[in-house]
């Protein structure tokens, strides 16, 4: 228990070394928060926001308990701890109480039949959880798989486990579209990609087994650039991912001008049966032609569809760039009826739409009907940037990054600029 | 007299070499935010602010302002170290760009070091050169 750092403590030692604000005491924070009408997002009819919690650091993925505590994943240590629980004990809507443990940064976190699971960006790690959710021992977790590549680019380790005891985890590509230089103008695709061997894809291992290496896993599904949005659609029992799709097609200027790149290769959302393929390297989703194209890297110029028939569709092409970081199914019962099944997806935002805007910074949504989209996506949450243009990504004053359900159906985001933690809810009239 | 006449030139001469701020010719910066434009901008972004956590920025950093050596291997050979820049670690490698011309390296170096309120003595293409040949 020495290492386990109890709220109000550490709470204060967030304000002391916040650099931004600068602020000493809990109520002073508390104030600047409630002063912006829903945490500064626009939300349709019906909904408010708050921020609960504030500079929290680099809040990546996050995972709501039944009795209401969050847990957040760092992807930078604070205080040397990388996982957070924060909980509002007193039920004014602020977090009055916040732990930390585990001493790796990562991004992935979730919680499954009395386990949290945890990712640094080579390992996936469980913590037991006792009745309440709470971990019970958190300087002790188990290590359940161990050895996965860890490039940098696209290094980040997303998790989701399915209901026979499967987890599935994300190995994004270290590359761009594995050229033989990595975002070197003009330079050739590797063929076939190497990469794709023990990255690119999603893998499924046992979620009860210490240990596991790639050997004892399986590709459960390659193509995939980078996945950092995924989920299980109990609907219809299958896991569903949305891809960051590539970048830089003006590298090859021959074909492609600086709009075209901002504007054609789409995000793309995928319902992913055991076996799929997806397209990257060689394809990409152009969401001008609504279909996938052969990339330049392989010879494509832009029209080109050799190669790519017969892989994955996307079921939502997003704009692109707009970098999808998680998806979350809403199975709660406090929103309206529409989103009900449907999907959330948190867009990061991009930042190689230059000299173009930015686009993304918000929270979209993706009406479901049986496991199918059935109608348009449409913006859901939006104003995170806290500017109205987004053209440098540092602008934006706060960037949604994770997405949780709590048990009453409130609608949880994260972000990793300031690590403000948003609670979106709704109240009909 | 003979002294005066020398000190003041050597007043001139160390003006020159260590005053950061004699402006640079504008030809020079045009051609080199031309070249930044087509080359740098996609990942430095439009204000050299970079992208937190994927792409350096060029503001005010050592790499930019310091040695001008350094920084011309940086174009020549890219850059996939990811060291730390005030207390942030940028992901993506950068891939080397020897294809451009010795003036086109030197313009835009030139350029960066002397945009988004940076100030810094230009990089001659006879600077780039040199390093050229000496970097494998």
């Amino acid at each position: 228990m020495r290492k386990y750092f109890f709220g109000p403590l550490l709470l204060m030692t967030f304000l002391i070394i916040d650099p931004v604000n600068g602020s000493l005491n809990l109520n002073a924070k508390k104030k600047a928060v409630e002063e912006t009408e829903n945490a500064g997002l626009k939300l349709p009819a019906g909904f408010s926001a708050t921020a609960i919690l504030d500079s929290v650091g680099k809040a990546r993925h996050i995972v709501v308990t039944k009795k209401g505590a969050l847990y957040v994943k760092l992807s930078k240590l604070v205080a040397g701890k990388g996982i957070l629980r924060i909980k509002d004990t007193d039920g004014d809507g602020k977090i009055d109480d916040v732990k930390s443990f585990g001493n790796y940064i990562g991004t992935g976190i979730t919680i499954k039949d009395g386990f949290l699971y945890t990712s640094s960006n080579d390992e996936i790690f469980r913590y037991k959880l006792d009745e309440n959710e709470e971990v019970r021992n958190p300087d002790s977790p188990e290590k359940i798989i161990t050895g996965l590549i860890n490039g940098r680019q696209h290094n980040t380790k997303s998790l989701v486990l399915d209901d026979k005891g499967n987890i599935y985890v994300n190995i994004g590509s270290p590359s761009n579209s594995c050229q033989e230089i990595d975002r070197g103008a003009g330079s050739k695709g590797k063929d076939p990609c190497p990469i794709l061997d023990s990255a690119g894809g999603i893998w499924q291992f046992r979620a009860d087994k210490l240990n596991q290496t790639y050997k004892d896993g399986i590709r459960y599904a390659t193509g995939l650039r980078n996945v950092m949005g995924l989920d299980w659609n109990y609907q219809v029992n299958e896991l569903f991912v949305i891809q960051h799709g590539r970048d830089q097609l003006d590298m090859f200027p021959e074909y492609f001008n600086a709009k075209q790149n901002a504007d054609i290769p789409a995000e793309e959302m995928f319902m992913i049966k055991k076996g799929a393929n997806c397209g990257w390297p060689y394809c990409y989703f152009d969401v001008q032609q609504n279909k996938k194209v052969l990339a330049p890297e392989y010879g494509g110029d832009g029209k080109k569809t050799t190669r790519c028939e017969g892989v994955e569709q996307p079921i939502v092409a997003f704009p692109a760039h707009a970098a999808p970081n998680a998806l979350l199914f809403y199975t709660g019962k406090m929103f309206p009826e529409k989103y009900k099944d449907g999907a959330f997806v948190a867009f990061h935002g991009s930042w190689n739409r230059s000299p173009e805007k930015q686009e993304g910074y918000y929270v979209a949504f993706v009406p479901f009907k049986d496991g199918k989209p059935s109608g348009p996506w449409e913006i859901f949450a939006d104003g995170f940037a806290g500017v109205e243009t987004v053209m440098s990504p540092k602008q934006a004053i706060h960037r949604p990054c994770g997405l949780a359900q709590g048990p009453d159906g409130a609608l949880y985001v994260s972000d990793d600029v300031k690590g403000t933690i948003y609670k979106i809810i709704y109240k009909s009239n | 007299m003979k002294k005066i006449i020398f000190l003041i030139s050597l007043c001139a001469a160390m003006l020159m070499a260590f005053n950061n701020s004699a402006p640079i010719d504008k030809a020079i910066m045009d051609r080199g935010k031309k070249v930044y434009i087509q080359y740098c901008m996609a990942c430095h972004q439009v204000d050299g602010g970079g992208v937190p956590g994927l792409n350096p920025p060029l503001e005010k950093t050592p790499h930019v302002l310091g040695s001008k050596t350094k920084l011309i291997r940086i174009i020549l050979k890219g850059m996939d170290t990811h060291e730390e820049i005030d207390g942030e670690i940028y992901s993506n490698v950068m891939a080397p760009h020897n294809h451009l011309t010795d003036q086109q390296i030197g313009d835009v170096l030139t350029y960066i070091r002397n945009s988004f309120g940076n100030k810094a003595v230009a990089i001659t293409p006879g600077d780039v050169k040199y390093v050229r040949v000496r970097t494998k």
